[in-house]
């Protein structure tokens, strides 16, 4: 284990008892400040299982996770990590100043300094004068960027993505994604990020962690070596193409577990049902 | 159950005020139509007085007998109102127990189901022996159970309708449970709730002018439209039709009010093409 480490996962297992199955074996991986490590693999993986065991919402059967040398439950209840979901999550009743100003208002600040961060993330994420609207009268793409900004409102050391760029079209996903780069190396957080497409993957992480479903196994791990920052023209990057093709081989032949019927999001909601 | 959608159009007042008379213009039309032929049609196709009296008449009915007509529909009302109140509460509280308790409540629920097909309204003549011929509370309670349903189903399927990441998202922010509550749970279900109080408000008028009617005070309601009819003054039984109906129709225009305010925030009432 490494002292430095962000987030440190040792020998983590995780069974879902009711469904007799093995989303996650034995992981360990260590991640470090300021990197971006995308979690990729078919459905069924467990990736969307270890972020929450990172995040202390779903408890491990087995092994230890640390997240800034504190135990994952300790992490989460001093509130050190953000996290954004592949639907934004966003509370229709509350407009987009109030969405963003929730974590702070459960963390009591006044609303002077409320108001104050909530411009601060607004102006971040690029969508000062937006304040005082709903979700509903905003895009995909916009209502993501206010959770991010949400997620980043108490200057988290560690932010938890998971699949926040799935449900968008192409182009808003690539502008997201340059967008998300930019945010990232503006604050020096540390970056999990889940996701199935192999381009984002490589396009937006310094290391792509490449998992297997049934159990759930790390498979290998990338180093994403592309110079920083990453622009549009990094797409163009022969060297882009090789590690493509590196996560793409580690990833072929890996069965979807889709095949044997349960994904891992109807184990997931199983499991809360419990 | 549907929401009934009332949109209220943004813009300048008078193209506000347009709109809407445009939009009641079709009603008002078959409304008036409905009148006339009330008025002459029927008399003119031989329909008795004892079927149908005169619209005219029961207007006449209504302005000379307005003193009592009023004060018998207060005391209705009230008894409706206090239905509404008893049984409106009393769901409400119990759906947040069964919510907090979900085990307890999918244990009950069957026998919630049961009792709900029971046809309340045969209940009336025994409540009258319960609480005394002259006592409102007979009325009261047949109101308030005929509401009670309604708001007990919608109530809870609003508390539990929340998705499971606005939880997970909560709880990511180490927020207790009274938080969860209050500022999730709560203003999800609102809009089912509103819809379920208009419902139970005309539930609850017709709980207590069909309580009238298995005995009670003659300064009833129900009684005076019993009496007028057994006295053949049909043109009294149909005022006091009227004046059941503007009350039920205040009352249901009030909840809408209310939940037009509290529900400021939702698309439906604020126009989503913005």
């Amino acid at each position: 284990m490494n002292a430095d480490a962000v987030v440190s996962i040792q020998g983590v297992t995780k069974t879902f008892a009711k469904a007799n199955v093995t989303a996650l074996e034995n992981i360990s991986v260590d991640l470090l400040p300021g990197e971006f490590v995308s979690l990729i693999g078919p459905s069924g993986c467990g990736k969307s299982t270890l972020l929450r065991v990172i995040g202390d919402l779903i408890e491990p059967t087995t092994g230890t996770v640390t997240v800034n040398r504190k135990s994952a439950h300790e992490a989460r209840l001093a509130r050190d990590y953000g996290i954004v979901f592949q639907d934004s999550v966003l509370f229709d009743w509350r407009t987009v100043a109030k969405n963003i100003a929730l974590p702070l208002e459960l963390l009591g600040w006044d609303r002077r300094r409320r108001a104050e961060r909530v411009k601060e993330m607004t102006a971040l994420v690029e969508l000062s004068g937006f304040e005082s609207h709903h979700p509903w009268q905003l895009s995909g793409g916009m209502q993501q960027r206010v959770s991010i900004a949400r997620a980043l409102a108490i200057e988290p050391a560690l932010l938890l993505m998971d699949e926040p760029f799935g449900a968008l079209d192409e182009m808003t996903r690539e502008r997201l994604n340059l967008e998300l780069l930019r945010i990232w190396h503006q604050l020096g957080s540390t970056v999990v990020f889940v996701t199935h497409s192999i381009s984002e993957a490589v396009f937006l992480s310094t290391r792509v962690v490449v998992m297997s479903p049934r159990p759930g196994r790390i498979r290998g791990i990338v180093d994403v070596d592309l110079p920083q920052p990453r622009t549009v023209q990094t797409h163009e990057n022969p060297r882009f193409f090789e590690l493509v093709t590196a996560v793409r081989e580690l990833l072929r032949g890996i069965e979807s577990a889709e095949e044997d019927g349960t994904l891992e999001s109807e184990l997931l909601a199983a499991e809360e049902a419990t | 159950m549907t929401t009934i959608v009332e949109p209220v159009p943004r813009g300048a007042f008078t193209r506000r005020v347009g709109r809407h008379v445009g939009d009641w213009i079709p009603a008002l039309v078959v409304f008036g139509l409905g009148l006339a032929s009330w008025q002459w049609l029927f008399p003119w196709l031989g329909v008795e007085r004892f079927l149908l009296p005169r619209f005219s008449d029961v207007l006449d009915a209504f302005w000379t007998q307005r003193d009592s007509l009023w004060s018998a529909g207060w005391f209705t009302f009230k008894e409706a109102l206090g239905g509404f109140a008893l049984g409106c509460g009393g769901a409400i509280a119990l759906a947040v127990a069964f919510g907090r308790f979900r085990r307890v409540g999918a244990a009950l629920m069957p026998l919630a189901i049961a009792a709900n097909a029971i046809p309340i309204l045969a209940f009336a003549p025994i409540t009258n022996a319960w609480f005394g011929l002259l006592s409102p509370w007979s009325k009261i309670v047949i109101a308030a159970v005929l509401c009670f349903f309604p708001v007990f189903v919608n109530t809870l399927r609003g508390l539990t309708s929340v998705q499971p990441e606005s939880i997970e998202l909560m709880r990511s922010y180490a927020a207790s449970e009274v938080d969860v509550f209050t500022r999730v749970r709560v203003p999800t279900s609102l809009p089912f709730v509103f819809t379920a109080l208009k419902v139970a408000s005309v539930l609850a008028m017709i709980g207590a002018v069909v309580g009238d009617f298995f005995g009670g005070s003659t300064e009833a309601l129900g009684i005076q439209i019993e009496s007028s009819v057994q006295l053949s003054r049909y043109e009294e039984a149909w005022a006091a039709i009227l004046v059941a109906s503007i009350l039920g129709i205040v009352f249901y225009a009030a909840i809408a009010a209310a939940e037009r305010r509290a529900l400021s925030w939702h698309p439906s009432t604020r126009g989503a093409s913005e």
